[in-house]
């Protein structure tokens, strides 16, 4: 029981917190539970699959973007459901051309999509509508932003919970150790790996527009900002990107990380991530979580 | 008009080609799927570009020793930062993945050092830039000399991989790489050696780039990107595949620069990837299996 | 109509045949051995008949359904399991959970307490069940064999594909493995095993058919089919086995 009231009663308690922060606080919290949802998203199919993705921004871009050409003819609403519907069929689109392939095509697509993107919206912008760069005005409060963004991440989590304990979640695991055994076991692979990357991918473009309205003013060069793919990877994989809490064990102590250390150290700041990343691919390979776990199960077994 | 989009399709497809050439020897022969090759061609370019502003060195004596200098780097790379993965690997395909990672963050590692170095500006040189007249085309010098240093490196690097000992060793290597020491390779050597030589021909197209074209600290990706098309167009591991995939990858944007939108240059580059996937994805040149 | 049949069964490799018209029949809870030297076709027909590999041309039928052209899971659905000549276990599952998928993705599709049952029940046959939450990537090779077999039959196949399963074993896992064998053909299972051990060969297979660079050459009782100077030949002129 206490796997589901601690969470409950956690999430309760950060829905209550937005009332007693500055706003330079709640703007941190936005910030970490934008990207626990995202590095979750990514884990939902990139950790179980080892199928990297580096395509975050690419589905996040989109969704910010859908909310800049469409919140002022749609419902807030209708907005998001375009948003999640064009995020999907992306997916869908990428998923159908690569996914039947060996990982590392998809890996190499999905290292340039959101470059490709960003060159497509610009070229439309500039060539059709004339109009590069748009304004977003909603009536959205921050602390709005903050509890849609708190509840994306809850329900991220908890359909990654309900999917580690569902054939989807078993078929892609096997689908991660051995694709194979996975075929002649009787797992439909295409399908299998198509929905997770879907899902993954609606949560992504979700999340986007969500956190547009506090862009204000949207570019295609600002919100298909390649850094952001780049966190939310390391972010997962820090955690342990197997692991139902690893993404968010990850996000939000190098999301204040990364926030300090581009406020103070600006010039050096990719540099230092460079670094962050290569040490934790080395150094924490299967996530700080296994990690964690092995040195306790060491220590164990030393006593005993 | 047509016979223009031919030749400076052909001259641009030239360094496309080398740029392929290296990264298809490093995924072909060392299996490191290298993302931040982009940046080794952009530090290569940087260089030249900073020797010839500030030390007065032409672009072409500096390219030899850029060449080496990133033969060397890759060799420490390969050492320091691949071996030990591959090592930790050992034959549970988790290469695949581990070096994805690792250069991904090497990708953000140079671009920060780059951006510190020389800034976000883009970043351009006039250098044997005056026309040539070929075939009624006027070309720029800097274009040829590009084009030249391409069909020479790529030349040769077929010739040794096809008749000499030492290809036939590499060959050996990027087919088999488990039986390889079954005849006595030294597998780690072969693979070190294929990363170096793949870095020193990134370097080399690198140095040929900076004398055409203008860049960034920030492009790298877009360099990677295409070079990663041109290896799956022309087969991985394979060196006149990926010799005729940067050609033709080259006409293809030329052409689609001047008759369509030069904005859509990347688009037609992954239009032409996933065609490329969906109906040939040993490779347009591999054998179909 | 017999229970699986294969009806000029093709593979071409570029200009290499590797399996050219191959046909033979199996009935229902039949234990055939296919035989041949190294580079025969054998692992090749395996791959077809499970889908691992599109035969260039030719049918293949299990109990009149057309397995050729059929993806790999549609077959291991119809209830084709099979073994790997080089053993594949899935190192970061436990072994219940390696043995669970077959049941949970295979034709009946068990979930929960049926498909762990399902798997401990195949455990236990093969004599790993005091092991079963252990990590698979912690087992000696025979013990992988063993899981993998474990795994093959938690799909409660109609036909089980062996591919060299008696390989490598030691003389005394070697009777283990002979014994397990015969208990599955007594429990009613159709198998076509590939195996080079003759003596195990001749224990378990009451019917062979022999395989040489890629045709069918023999198709007999065992006995006969092994004093067959065709088949003594294709052993002898190609490398010898152990």
């Amino acid at each position: 029981m206490s796997r589901i009231i601690l969470p409950l009663i956690g999430l309760a308690l950060l829905a209550i917190v937005p009332l007693i922060v500055t706003d330079y606080g709640l703007g941190l919290l936005i910030g970490a539970a934008t990207y626990v949802t995202l590095a979750s998203a990514w884990a939902l199919f990139s950790g179980q699959t080892h199928y990297i993705s580096l395509a975050t921004v690419a589905f996040y871009g989109t969704g910010a973007y859908t909310v800049a050409v469409l919140n002022e003819t749609l419902g807030y609403g209708a907005v998001l459901l375009c948003a999640a519907l064009i995020g999907g069929t992306i997916a869908l689109v990428v998923g159908l051309a690569t996914l039947r392939l060996r990982g590392v095509y998809f890996v190499i697509f999905s290292f340039g999509l959101a470059e490709l993107v960003r060159q497509l919206i610009t070229w439309y912008e500039v060539n059709v509508t004339g109009t590069l760069g748009r304004y977003i005005f909603l009536d959205i409060t921050t602390r709005q932003i903050y509890w849609q963004m708190l509840g994306l991440a809850a329900i991220t989590i908890a359909l990654t919970a309900w999917i580690h304990r569902s054939r989807l979640g078993m078929a892609l695991r096997v689908i991660g150790d051995d694709e194979t055994v996975a075929a002649h076991s009787g797992i439909n692979l295409a399908r299998v790996k198509l929905l997770a990357f879907v899902l993954s991918a609606v949560i992504l473009t979700l999340a986007g527009a969500i956190t547009s309205p506090r862009y204000v003013y949207v570019e295609p060069s600002i919100v298909f900002n390649p850094t952001i793919s780049f966190l939310t990877v390391i972010m997962a994989l820090l955690g342990g990107a197997n692991r139902l809490w690893g993404p968010t064990l990850g996000a939000v102590p190098l999301f204040l990380i990364f926030e300090w250390l581009s406020s103070n150290f600006p010039d050096s700041y990719p540099i230092l991530l460079g670094l962050l990343f290569i040490g934790v691919v080395f150094l924490v390979p299967n996530g700080l979580i296994a990690s964690t776990e092995r040195l306790l199960g060491k220590a164990k077994g030393a006593r005993g | 008009m047509l016979s223009t989009t031919l030749i400076l399709g052909l001259v641009l497809g030239g360094t496309y080609a080398l740029l392929a050439l290296g990264l298809t020897l490093q995924y072909g022969i060392a299996r490191i799927m290298n993302l931040a090759y982009g940046e080794f061609t952009l530090i290569a370019a940087f260089l030249v570009v900073a020797s010839f502003q500030h030390l007065g060195v032409p672009p072409l004596v500096a390219l030899p020793f850029v060449t080496i200098a990133g033969y060397g780097f890759g060799w420490l790379l390969y050492q320091v930062m691949m071996r030990p993965l591959v090592a930790r690997s050992g034959s549970s395909g988790r290469l695949e993945v581990d070096s994805i990672l690792a250069t991904f963050g090497l990708l953000f590692l140079i671009q920060g050092v780059l951006l510190v170095g020389f800034g976000a500006n883009f970043t351009s040189i006039s250098y044997l830039d005056r026309g040539i007249d070929v075939l009624g085309v006027s070309v720029a010098l800097n274009r040829l000399i590009a084009f030249a240093i391409c069909v020479l490196a790529g030349g040769a690097l077929v010739v040794a991989l096809q008749k000499t000992r030492w290809g036939l060793i590499m060959r050996a290597v990027a087919l088999t790489p488990g039986s390889a020491p079954l005849v006595g390779i030294d597998v780690n050597r072969v693979a070190r050696q294929g990363f170096a030589i793949g870095s020193a021909l990134a370097a080399t197209a690198g140095a040929s780039i900076s004398m055409y074209q203008t860049f960034s600290a920030t492009g790298g990706v877009v360099f990677t990107m295409k070079a990663l098309v041109i290896v799956i167009m022309g087969g991985v591991g394979n060196v006149p595949g990926a010799l005729a995939a940067g050609l033709a990858l080259g006409l293809l944007e030329t052409f689609v620069a001047t008759a369509i939108d030069p904005g859509l240059t990347l688009a037609a580059t992954f239009a032409i990837f996933l065609l490329v996937l969906l109906w040939r994805p040993q490779g347009l040149f591999g054998a179909r299996t | 109509m017999s229970f699986l049949e294969i009806d000029r069964a093709v593979k071409q490799f570029g200009g290499l045949r590797a399996v050219s018209d191959v046909s033979f029949t199996l009935e229902k809870g039949e234990v055939v051995g296919l035989l041949g030297p190294n580079g025969s076709g054998k692992t090749t027909l395996i791959n077809l008949v499970s889908g691992a590999l599109p035969a260039t041309s030719g049918d293949i039928r299990l109990d009149g359904l057309r397995l050729t052209g059929l993806s790999r899971d549609r077959i291991a659905r119809a209830g084709v399991a099979r073994t790997f000549q080089l053993v594949r276990t899935l190192p970061s599952l436990s072994l219940v959970e390696n043995v669970m998928i077959t049941a949970v993705f295979g034709r009946h599709a068990h979930w929960g307490a049926a498909a762990r049952r399902v798997a401990l029940g195949a455990l236990e046959m093969v004599g790993l069940s005091d092991r079963a939450g252990v990590a698979a990537a912690d087992l000696t090779y025979i013990d992988q064999k063993r899981l993998e077999l474990a795994r093959a039959l938690a799909a409660e196949p109609e036909i089980l594909l062996l591919d060299e399963w008696l390989a490598g074993l030691n003389p005394t896992e070697l009777a283990e493995g002979v014994a397990l064998i015969r208990t599955l053909h007594q429990g009613g299972l159709t198998i076509l095993m590939v195996e080079h051990i003759i003596d195990a060969v001749r224990a378990l297979c009451p019917r062979v058919v022999v395989m040489n660079s890629g045709e069918l050459i023999a198709d007999a009782p065992t006995d006969i089919a092994l004093a067959d100077p065709m088949v003594v030949s294709a052993y002898l002129g190609g490398e010898v086995d152990a």
